[in-house]
């Protein structure tokens, strides 16, 4: 990457003989909001403390802004962090927790007493200076954290899973906010996050982590669309599996025979594919039931096993001759069918179109 | 109303009543007799004097031996808080290897009857020549107080949030500012707490003072000096008393200082209202 603010080379933190990261290498670019999405312990807090410089890594460089951050501590970084815990000073008042930070830059008492109110409405809260942090909500506590971070103009604002302590209506609000906050003050943001609709609503970009490894970093539109690997596809939304054997290629399409539906052309990466067992991969929103067998395209005779029903959508389980668990459909209500006719057991048509299904190189089988 | 808990337990009121009187009603009859107009100290009183408390003006030695204990208490509660901080701050905030046996080492003061720690330091001082004077006793007093200090303050020190220190340092600090803008105010209840137990430890430790002292005592070697001439113990119960006065007043300050939520400075000398 050209400009990169964060650079991660060969990054790898070992606690004893456990790997809490292993080897990662990645860029993320100035400006950008990247977040580091995986499940609890896949290593994404450990990267997150190693870039802030709270933990060293026991292998590999982090460069920001092109200096290498090895010998650096954390104080002389130019990273600013939101804390999970939001980390509020309970002594002091959200003025001087604002204005911590600024201590050494020695400002006249009206240019700091500007500054502190400039960052307060920046996360509006203007007029709380003088209100201690046992009288801030959770959200409000957070927009200090947030306030007292940015006051110091980092190059890279550090986020741990700063909204896990939110409800889920003050979340969604807060996750807007962040986004439009970051555009205005354009600072790169390094979020990470366990929550995949989070990962991908915010960010520029998304890195998928396991087991301490970056399984796949791209834009949440790729992430969605061309996962590269079933637990990439797994853990971002839903996935139907299907084992498939790999019979050739042209140039863009995939050639596979898959397990219920046949021959079909597919999706993929060619160079990923390393043997003839291979999966389909297709998303529930992606197959579309009817009643009678559609007159073109790609189909197959399916039957209802069961569904569910949740307001706006609707989620059907299909059960397709030659598999043997059934397929999921999501349908929006808006379109849908007559639900008479998609009782338990109806019989059914499914159709899907030409870029649907998606070739992935098979996973060892552990589930 | 008929909640169970409020329903009156007699036996237990009794109990407490009587619990309570035990304990408190012997320090009553300090200031009862300080003011009693006879050297015996027995019922029925006779008049009502100041004249032991009059006395106590002109008691060279009794003020002497005062001065003394104030002076080694607040020398031993100052340096076993200090040590104190530095030891909880370390066990509780770094992986130190041996950790536990040093702590152990630390605390040992608490088990070991104060009698063998007194032979045996003095045995020590002897040996190596030392003379025997209030800094001894100092000495004494802050083997026994930094276990106590190092257990109040090692439970304030784990009781709060480690992101605090490493929020302090991303927000630029460094280990010293970080200290002194974070650490020290956030423990600031449990510095006090540690320095007024110190502090109240050492003022009436006898054992340590009895074989660690000279002939300059400390005040609970003095009164226990003055217990052996009957006409002296009068003035001893009127100093008995103004102690108790001192003592009252200092826990209501600390108490007082506590709840208005002490600490409400930042050395940082950034000041926002």
């Amino acid at each position: 990457m050209t400009d990169a603010i964060i650079s991660l080379k060969g990054i790898t933190k070992s606690f004893g003989a456990f790997k809490a990261v292993d080897n990662i290498n990645l860029d993320i670019a100035r400006g950008e909001f990247f977040s580091l999405l995986g499940p609890s312990g896949c290593g994404k807090t450990t990267l997150l403390r190693m870039i802030a410089g709270f933990e060293m890594p026991t292998c590999g460089e982090i460069l920001i802004d092109g200096d290498s951050m090895q010998a650096v501590p954390p104080h002389l970084r130019p990273t600013n962090m939101v804390f999970q815990s939001y980390a509020i000073f309970p002594h002091l008042s959200v003025g001087q927790n604002v204005a911590y930070g600024l201590r050494k830059d020695r400002l006249a008492r009206s240019e700091l007493d500007r500054r502190v109110a400039e960052s307060l409405a920046m996360v509006k809260l203007t007029g709380f200076e003088s209100r201690k942090s046992d009288e801030l909500s959770g959200g409000q506590r957070q927009r200090v954290a947030l306030a007292r971070a940015l006051i110091k103009r980092p190059k890279v604002l550090l986020l741990d899973e700063p909204l896990g302590a939110l409800d889920r209506k003050l979340r969604e609000e807060m996750q807007l906010e962040l986004r439009s906050l970051q555009r205005s003050v354009g600072i790169t943001f390094v979020f990470v996050t366990h929550d995949q609709e989070e990962a991908l609503t915010m960010s520029d970009r998304v890195a998928v982590m396991g087991s301490g490894r970056a399984i796949q970093v791209a834009s949440p539109r790729d992430l969605y669309e061309r996962p590269s690997s079933m637990e990439v596809a797994g853990f971002i939304g839903k996935m139907n599996f299907l084992m498939a054997r790999l019979i050739g290629s042209d140039d863009d399409r995939i050639l596979v025979k898959a397990d219920g539906l046949g021959q079909v052309a597919a999706n993929g990466d060619k160079a990923q594919l390393n043997g003839a067992e291979v999966v389909v991969a297709v998303r529930p929103e992606k197959l579309v039931l009817h009643t009678s067998e559609p007159a073109s395209g790609s189909r197959i005779a399916c039957h209802m096993h069961n569904s569910a029903y949740l307001g706006d959508r609707s989620h059907y389980f299909v059960q397709v001759d030659g598999l043997k668990s059934p397929l999921a459909v999501s349908t929006q209500n808006a379109d849908a069918i007559a639900a008479s006719e998609l009782a338990d057991g109806a019989d059914l048509w499914l159709s899907w179109s030409d870029d649907a299904l998606l070739v992935l190189p098979a996973d060892e089988p552990e589930n | 109303m008929s909640g169970i808990g409020r329903e009156k337990n007699r036996p237990l009121a009794i109990y407490a009543v009587f619990y309570l009187a035990f304990l408190y009603l012997p320090v009553l009859f300090l200031p009862v007799f300080s003011v009693n107009d006879s050297i015996y100290i027995s019922f029925p009183l006779k008049g009502f004097t100041w004249q032991w408390y009059e006395s106590m003006i002109g008691n060279e030695p009794m003020l002497n031996s005062l001065m003394n204990s104030i002076r080694v208490a607040l020398a031993t509660a100052t340096i076993s808080t200090l040590l104190g901080i530095f030891a909880a701050k370390a066990v509780t905030r770094y992986t130190l290897p041996g950790a536990r046996p040093v702590i152990a080492t630390i605390m040992l003061p608490l088990v070991v009857p104060e009698i063998i720690l007194g032979t045996a330091l003095l045995i020590v001082i002897m040996q190596a020549g030392g003379t025997l004077s209030l800094l001894t006793v100092t000495l004494g007093h802050i083997l026994l107080c930094v276990p106590f200090s190092m257990a109040v303050l090692m439970s304030r020190f784990e009781g709060f949030d480690r992101s605090m220190e490493e929020a302090s340092a991303d927000l630029g600090e460094n280990a010293w500012w970080t200290f002194w803008r974070v650490t020290l105010p956030m423990a600031m209840p449990g510095i006090t707490s540690s320095f007024l137990l110190c502090f109240t430890i050492s003022f009436d430790e006898f054992i340590m003072a009895f074989f660690l002292g000279s002939t300059d005592p400390t005040l609970p070697v003095f009164m226990w000096n003055q217990l052996r001439f009957p006409q002296r113990l009068p003035g001893v119960l009127a100093l008995g008393s103004c102690i108790l006065l001192a003592s009252f007043f200092v826990i209501a300050l600390a108490e007082y200082l506590r709840r208005r939520s002490s600490f409400n400075s930042d050395p940082g000398a950034i000041t926002i209202d």
